[in-house]
């Protein structure tokens, strides 16, 4: 299946723009190839908020769940393998008895199948749940919404991934979470472009240093966009220019697209003129992964980064 | 009886170590023979589960109580299950001084 993209928009440091990037672009795409709008995943399950943006109307839902082990204590026999073969530490044996600790498992079931007397069984134990709907302007929509309590992102993000699929020809754009830990690489895994929201402070800075190691070690193609220019000096586009790293895109740190955004409203909409630098955006990312897939395609060997222009 | 204390030298005078999953060593004392031994905590090691591993490891070594500085939720729930005492410390600065005040039925329960 050929599908025009998957494009993740990612930043390292929380809260320099990542969702008003992303869903401008997925607007102006929209607007622009209304036979094929694309697919918008909301991948920041702890804590989503693109739906405020894309106005989904629900219309699917599903539980994710992860499976527990639990232990029949009448077939148990105390040996403790399941407790020395688990990595995670989520089982104990304490005594006559072995102890589950539900938040460190990670759903591997490694305990049941060493188990000599089959006394475990895994127990589905719902940790979160996806959602999808049609949003604006023909947007499909989807994400995860991780329950409130569990530790592990990660599961929910990777079902996620497997339940919403794009249709052929058509662009899916990921709204990671914040940082670089592996909720975000479970989001930017396979996607074909990587646009990293950055913000010119020293956080800003050193989160995106983080982010374009981990989009290099990953493969990915990838460039910057820097939101809330102006708000300090610090050397974001040196960096950039000194690694080769396109800078795609500036938004500049104004009162006026804060207030916008804060009631819900798309950039390109409170600054007309982002619309067209959106639209060029888009078109430069989509060429930048045609090339690659041309490059892939010709040479078996050949490397999946071609760099930005 | 044999006791458990936390300590961040494997000695009997060492400084006790507030810390009981990631405490860098557990002193064993029997109270009666005042012999003593020291085993490194193999815990440590552990990105996660360091109270699960640890609990279960003291577990085994015949215990009757165990004190330290404060215990996670993971390892009072695994000490807990093994029917083990636990206590606090106070002004004690050494496991000398831990096993002084527990002869003396002087120390914190937790």
């Amino acid at each position: 299946m050929s599908h025009k993209g998957k494009i993740a928009v990612a930043s390292g440091k929380g809260g320099t723009g990542k969702t008003t990037v992303a869903t401008s672009l997925a607007v102006t795409m929209a607007r622009k190839n209304q036979t094929v709008p694309p697919l918008f995943l909301d991948c920041d399950v702890e804590a989503p908020n693109a739906h405020l943006y894309l106005k989904p109307d629900w219309l699917k839902r599903k539980v994710v769940s992860m499976q527990i082990p639990e232990i029949d204590a009448d077939q148990c026999i105390h040996c403790g393998l399941c407790a020395d073969t688990c990595q995670f530490k989520a089982l104990a044996l304490v005594g006559e008895k072995v102890l589950v600790f539900p938040e460190l498992c990670h759903g591997c079931g490694a305990c049941s199948l060493v188990c000599p007397t089959n006394a475990i069984s895994e127990k589905d134990n719902p940790i979160g749940v996806l959602e999808s709907g049609s949003g604006l302007y023909g947007i499909q929509f989807a994400r995860g919404v991780l329950n409130i309590g569990e530790p592990m992102a990660k599961p929910v993000i990777s079902e996620l991934k497997k339940w919403a699929l794009p249709e052929q020809d058509q662009v899916m754009i990921l709204d990671a979470p914040p940082g670089t830990t592996c909720s975000v690489v479970e989001t930017i895994e396979s996607a074909d472009y990587l646009l990293l929201v950055t913000e010119p402070t020293p956080f800003g800075l050193h989160d995106l240093k983080l982010m374009l190691e981990l989009a290099r070690m990953m493969e990915i193609p990838h460039g910057v966009v820097i939101n809330r220019h102006g708000i300090r000096n610090d050397s974001i586009e040196e960096l950039c220019e000194q690694l080769g790293i396109p800078v795609l895109l500036t938004i500049p740190f104004q009162r006026k697209i804060a207030e916008g955004v804060s009631q819900g409203k798309h950039l390109v909409d409170i600054i007309p003129a982002f619309e067209e630098k959106f639209a060029n955006l888009a078109q430069t990312i989509l060429e930048t992964i045609a090339a690659n897939k041309a490059v892939v395609g010709s040479t078996h060997e050949g490397s999946r980064y071609e760099g930005g222009e | 009886m044999k006791i458990l204390i936390t300590v961040q030298e494997p000695d009997i005078k060492s400084q006790v170590d507030p810390r009981f999953g990631r405490a860098k060593y557990f002193l064993t004392v029997d109270t009666d023979t005042s012999e003593w031994q020291a085993h490194p905590n193999s815990a440590v090691v552990q990105a996660h589960g360091a109270g699960v591993a640890a609990a279960q490891w003291v577990s085994e070594q015949n215990v009757q109580a165990v004190i330290s500085g404060d215990f996670g939720p993971n390892a009072l729930r695994g000490l807990q299950a093994a029917g083990i005492e636990l206590f606090t410390f106070d002004s004690q600065q050494t496991a000398e001084e831990v096993v002084e005040s527990y002869r003396q039925n002087k120390l914190k329960k937790y």
